[in-house]
């Protein structure tokens, strides 16, 4: 099978969990044989040869043509109406929707050149290189001989709908995120959703990452049941990483380790950490990220007056994020709407226990943590004391965690994959 | 004389209520009084009271030669006088027939055996005392330990408490080529007799009664009465083992089984060769055909039959050491509540609670326990057992002071 494959991002040059999900989802499709067309906004060289690379920013697109217009005029409506940037929280949208109403770049000067250099960011530039992007789709749906496509999240939407407009081949819908998680109340409205919905109800095939997402995507998208699968993520390495990192301190350390926004829940972390502490002094608590609520954040420490319990380590990369993990006693995740969420696999890694929101897809697959809804700030600081305290549940945990991880390989989640596309396969006519 | 034997366990836990951390050392009361109220209630509606009043109309109807055993665990017990006193009472109407065996046990269900035998006499004595209260000075002769939990060590133990013998799990990996129809002698003293559970046909009746997909669904009386004819000529006793719960709670009435049992003991008594006994009528009638070695202990759970339900991962052990390792303290504190709570906390119930053997079941499990994951259960017991702990040591500094 040869599938035509749109993502935003792919690794090294990831801001996300999204490229890194393309890579796995691509080297279990490679394992099956399957040949991968693989289309980015920008390529920088140095990603591993697994794919047909397609550059977006290279493919020369004549604007003429009548086509082009029409993909062109149906996305700048949507364009203009766009007050929201995706992965920021509520907070930023704000900031943003300001800043595109005050400095709105002239749009129809640019649109007419033959390349377009497309940034793979998620800058204040998103919807005209999302319209971009689909204009290239066309294009490269031409170029590229194909039996499927296949359109990660919304961002790509509208290049696998125009692709499928032209190669009439069945298009199957990613999707890693909603707007739905993102934006919480209100998840319902503005262009991000509008895009979501149009990719969702038109693609032949909807994929979710949860049954959590399934669900939202039905209820919330009106997608037909029928149509949606689930594909648990996998992770690349199932390795567990042993670290020589000591800890400086003595007392535990229970971290949450993410973006600092509404979605992944950060206050109920802070307020859960002051419940342990008024009980436990002995405790150290670490928010590492960074995002729109960190401020709030660190204020509300300051007024729960644990500011020397309560740490801030500001964005982690690289051998941090690992050093991070392998030092804490104990990893929460408390996101208030997770369509899967792969960190918590990384804390197995490291050997940390896990305590997870019950909002969260991963649980679908880690069966080896403690699952709270992510309210139950309650709960959340019973589980924290539970696991630093009663020693059993670590040490159980420990073992049959790494054992769980082995079973989540990208191979069986592209067998499931193939699968999806033979039976669209089968359906053409 | 060919004869069956019913045994029913009567048990409910005192379940815990959400505990957490920060309850520790303010609020020192555990129980869910409200879910323990309404399980009871619900289980007397369902099953308690429908089918004592038709094992009382059987009782009469066949004048004597229908009976049956129960053991009612002492928390049970505790549960019926503070929120079912007519369950209570139509079990001693029951009792009151003369037919109606009623077997020893610990008061709380508890695994104490397993691990001390001066904390097990205490358990065994305070049941027999609160039978004895309750059912008209009446005084057991036969013990059950909880779970069917038995073992050669566990058996002579018992012998040694005065009782003539013992019921337990006829376990394949025991019994080898042997059959459980017949009685049985415990392997370190001869003369403490063990009465053997016949799990294929009680579990026939236990578990398969409505399994739909089970090949001999549904279960007729003619169907049973041939497979108890079936049952080799030189075979003594069929030991008829369940849960009590079986009648109207594991199998509901709309399955048939309460028309099942109405009609079981005429069809029995009859059309086949067997009659009805209680364990010491067994015990007294029947000459043991061997010892039986048990060196490791078993019980009547899974397809194991073995401890693993209760004691099989490291919560499980942890909770069970950190609470045994209070013995010798609490034994030393006059104080009602803790005294009392040292007894519920011991209940089987909690360690089940915490198994992980049927992760992938959850249907089994989510029935069985109150818990949404064995890490709740184990979460909240440890906080519980947190709690006492501090109470245990502050009582003991009182005593100090006073002393």
């Amino acid at each position: 099978m040869k599938v035509l494959m749109f993502g935003w991002e792919f690794p090294p040059h990831i801001s996300g969990g999204l490229g890194t999900a393309c890579y796995g989802l691509i080297k279990g499709l490679n394992h099956h044989n399957q040949e991968v067309i693989f289309v980015v906004p920008k390529l920088y060289g140095d990603e591993e040869p697994m794919a047909d690379f397609v550059n977006a920013s290279d493919v020369e697109v004549d604007y003429r043509e009548r086509n082009f217009i029409d993909t062109w005029q149906n996305l700048t409506y949507l364009e203009i109406n766009s007050y929201l940037v995706p992965y920021l929280g509520p907070e930023e949208f704000e900031k943003y929707t300001d800043y595109t109403m005050h400095h709105r770049l002239d749009l129809e000067d640019s649109v007419f050149s033959n390349k377009y250099a497309f940034s793979g960011k998620y800058g204040k530039n998103l919807m005209e290189e999302v319209a971009r992007y689909a204009l290239v789709a066309t294009q490269v749906a031409k170029m590229k001989d194909h039996d499927v496509i296949h359109a990660h999240d919304w961002l790509a939407y509208p290049a696998g709908i125009a692709a499928k407009e032209i190669s009439g081949k069945p298009l199957v819908a990613h999707i890693h995120a909603t707007q739905y998680d993102r934006a919480g109340k209100g998840g319902d409205q503005g262009p991000v959703y509008e895009m979501e919905k149009a990719g969702l109800l038109a693609a032949d095939h909807v994929v979710a990452v949860s049954h959590l997402t399934r669900k939202i995507v039905i209820e919330k998208y009106g997608v037909h049941p029928d149509k949606v699968s689930v594909l648990h993520n996998a992770v690349l390495d199932a390795s567990i990483i042993e670290s020589k990192i000591k800890k400086k301190v003595p007392e535990k350390i229970v971290t949450f380790l993410g973006r600092i926004t509404y979605q992944k829940g950060p206050e109920y972390f802070v307020e859960a950490a002051k419940k342990v502490l008024d009980r436990d002094p002995n405790v150290r608590f670490v928010m590492a990220g960074n995002g729109d609520l960190l401020n709030r954040m660190i204020e509300r420490v300051a007024e729960l007056g644990m500011g020397t319990k309560f740490h801030f380590t500001g964005f982690l990369k690289g051998q941090d994020v690992d050093d991070m993990y392998a030092m804490s006693d104990v990893y929460v995740m408390p996101s208030v709407s997770e369509p899967f969420g792969i960190a918590p696999l990384e804390a197995v890694r490291h050997n940390t226990p896990v305590i997870i929101s019950k909002q969260s897809g991963v649980g679908e697959v880690l069966r080896n943590a403690i699952k709270i809804d992510f309210w139950d700030v309650d709960a959340m600081a019973d589980a924290v004391f539970a696991l630093l305290h009663y020693e059993s549940i670590s040490r159980m945990f420990k073992e049959l965690g790494s054992q769980e991880l082995k079973e989540l390989k990208w191979e069986h989640v592209a067998a499931k994959l193939v699968t999806v596309y033979e039976k669209l396969h089968q359906k053409q006519p | 004389m060919r004869t069956i034997c019913f045994y029913f366990q009567v048990h409910q836990p005192f379940r815990i209520k959400p505990y957490r951390f920060f309850d520790m050392g303010e609020d020192h009361y555990y129980w869910d009084d409200y879910l323990n109220k309404s399980v009871i209630r619900k289980v007397a509606q369902k099953c308690y009271l429908p089918m004592n009043e038709l094992l009382l109309e059987l009782i009469k109807q066949h004048q004597g030669k229908f009976k049956v055993a129960f053991s009612i665990s002492g928390v049970c017990l505790d549960q019926f006088e503070a929120y079912a006193p007519d369950v209570l009472e139509s079990f001693q109407r029951l009792v009151a027939t003369g037919h109606v065996e009623l077997l020893n046990e610990t008061d709380a269900h508890a695994l104490c055996s397993l691990r001390s035998k001066s904390e097990f006499k205490r358990m065994v004595e305070n049941h027999k005392a609160k039978i004895k209260r309750l059912f008209n000075g009446y005084e057991p002769k036969v013990f059950r330990n909880t779970e069917l939990v038995y073992s050669d060590k566990i058996g002579e133990m018992v012998a040694e408490m005065g009782y003539t013998g013992m019921l337990t799990e006829g376990a394949k990996h025991i019994l080898g080529w042997k059959s459980p129809n017949f009685v049985y002698q415990n392997a370190i003293n001869p003369d403490f007799k063990i009465l053997l559970k016949n799990f294929q046909l009680s579990d026939d009746i236990a578990f398969r009664f409505s399994d739909k997909s089970w090949s001999e669904h549904p279960l007729t009386i003619e169907k049973f009465t041939a497979w108890i004819n079936n049952v080799p000529k030189d075979h003594q006793v069929v030991n008829l083992f369940m849960d009590y719960e079986t009648f109207g709670e594991h199998q509901w009435a709309e399955t048939g089984i309460f028309q099942f049992m109405k009609v079981l003991p005429s069809a029995i008594l009859n059309h086949t060769g067997f009659t009805f006994s209680t364990p010491s009528e067994v015990l007294g009638n029947s000459k043991p055909i061997s010892p039986i070695q048990v060196p490791t202990p078993i019980s009547w759970a899974d397809e194991e039959r073995d401890l693993t339900a209760w004691l099989g991962n490291d919560l499980q052990n942890e909770a069970f050491t950190k609470l045994y390792d209070l013995e010798s303290r609490v034994n030393k504190i006059d104080d009602a509540e803790i005294q009392r709570d040292w007894n519920y906390l011991q209940t089987s119930d909690h360690f089940y609670y915490m198994s992980t053997k049927f992760f992938s079941d959850g249907a089994v499990h989510a029935y069985f326990s109150p818990y949404e994951t064995p890490y709740d259960a184990f979460i909240n017991y440890m906080n519980v057992l947190s709690d006492f702990i501090i109470r245990v040591t502050r009582k003991e500094k009182e005593m100090q002071e006073v002393g």
